[in-house]
């Protein structure tokens, strides 16, 4: 009874709150003060034709390393408490049906480069380093279910995953020492709108990120393909 | 108008959707339904002219998630079947 009371004061609060919320709302007509500059400047001063990457990955650049740290610390820690005993000697698993196969060896490629294409294109299309890392990820999500046996090897993920986040790094520093500051993109010519090699080092931080996440992604689906069918007390 | 129709019966199914990841015995089911809504929400965000979200949610939401899900589901069976 006083539980069920206290969860209809609960929600009542709540509505109450999101009421006031609601009754308060007034939708703005225009962008406010940092968001104009953003709308406005943004395409003299980056040169990217798509204005969310020139906010993720010069404006906000520093925002953008934290969330590929974060996911990193996620990898580390995932594949740390995944630790498994008797990696390898695991049971071998029935073959994929045909039609799979077959799918995968015309599939695999053409969502690799989907997923190439999105990250160089990041400043001109839709999308960028995240979005294209995700997309390299579950290329690989493809061929463990379509080659089961395949073996597929840290080694060239880590090292990958580690010269990208370097190189990364190192070109926010060259921001600093050549440019108006860490990851700024002027290090490079801002070159002629719209193509390919324009908005200075953005495509390149953008393949950077994207080779990262993608390399941090696959690293974690790996994890968690390989404790399967293991036999180990730990978890 | 026709726009906003769309949308809303989107959200309708999303919505029919995280009932049925709730209240579903089936865990697969469940699993399987939390990556509709994902797919459901990437196609609203398209109308709602964010793409750059809309390819996260596609990529992240409804394939990476759902997998990593299926992995510790299948785990989780395993190690109760010993028991």
């Amino acid at each position: 009874m006083l539980r069920n009371s206290l969860r209809v004061i609960i929600i009542a609060a709540l509505g109450w709150i999101l009421f006031q919320v609601y009754s308060g709302y007034s939708s703005r007509d225009e962008l406010n003060e940092l968001a104009g500059y953003y709308a406005t400047e943004g395409l003299s001063e980056v040169g990217a034709a798509n204005l969310v990457t020139s906010v993720v990955v010069t404006y906000r650049g520093l925002d953008t390393l934290g969330e590929v740290t974060i996911l990193f610390l996620t990898a580390l820690i995932i594949g740390l408490m995944l630790k498994a005993e008797h990696r390898g000697d695991r049971t071998r698993l029935r073959e994929s049906s045909e039609f799979l196969v077959t799918a995968s060896h015309v599939l695999l490629p053409v969502i690799f480069m989907v997923g190439v294409y999105i990250f160089i294109n990041g400043h001109l299309t839709p999308g960028g380093g995240f979005q294209g890392g995700a997309i390299l990820a579950s290329t690989l999500i493809l061929m463990l279910l379509s080659f089961t046996n395949s073996k597929i090897s840290h080694k060239v993920l880590e090292i990958t995953e580690s010269v990208s986040g370097i190189s990364f790094i190192v070109l926010g520093i060259l921001g600093v020492i050549l440019a108006g500051g860490f990851l700024d993109n002027k290090i490079l010519p801002l070159g002629e709108f719209g193509k390919l090699f324009s908005a200075g080092a953005i495509p390149v931080i953008y393949s950077f990120i994207g080779l990262k996440v993608g390399a941090e992604l696959s690293t974690i689906i790996l994890e968690f393909n390989q404790i399967q069918g293991t036999d180990d007390k730990s978890l | 108008m026709i726009y906003s129709i769309i949308v809303l019966i989107l959200s309708l199914i999303m919505l029919v959707m995280a009932l049925v990841a709730i209240h579903h015995k089936s865990l697969q089911i469940a699993v399987i339904a939390s990556g509709i809504i994902s797919l459901f929400a990437s196609v609203v965000y398209i109308f709602l002219a964010a793409p750059d979200v809309a390819i996260t949610e596609a990529s992240i939401g409804s394939a990476l998630t759902v997998i990593i899900f299926f992995y510790v589901l299948n785990k989780i069976r395993h190690s109760d079947a010993k028991e």
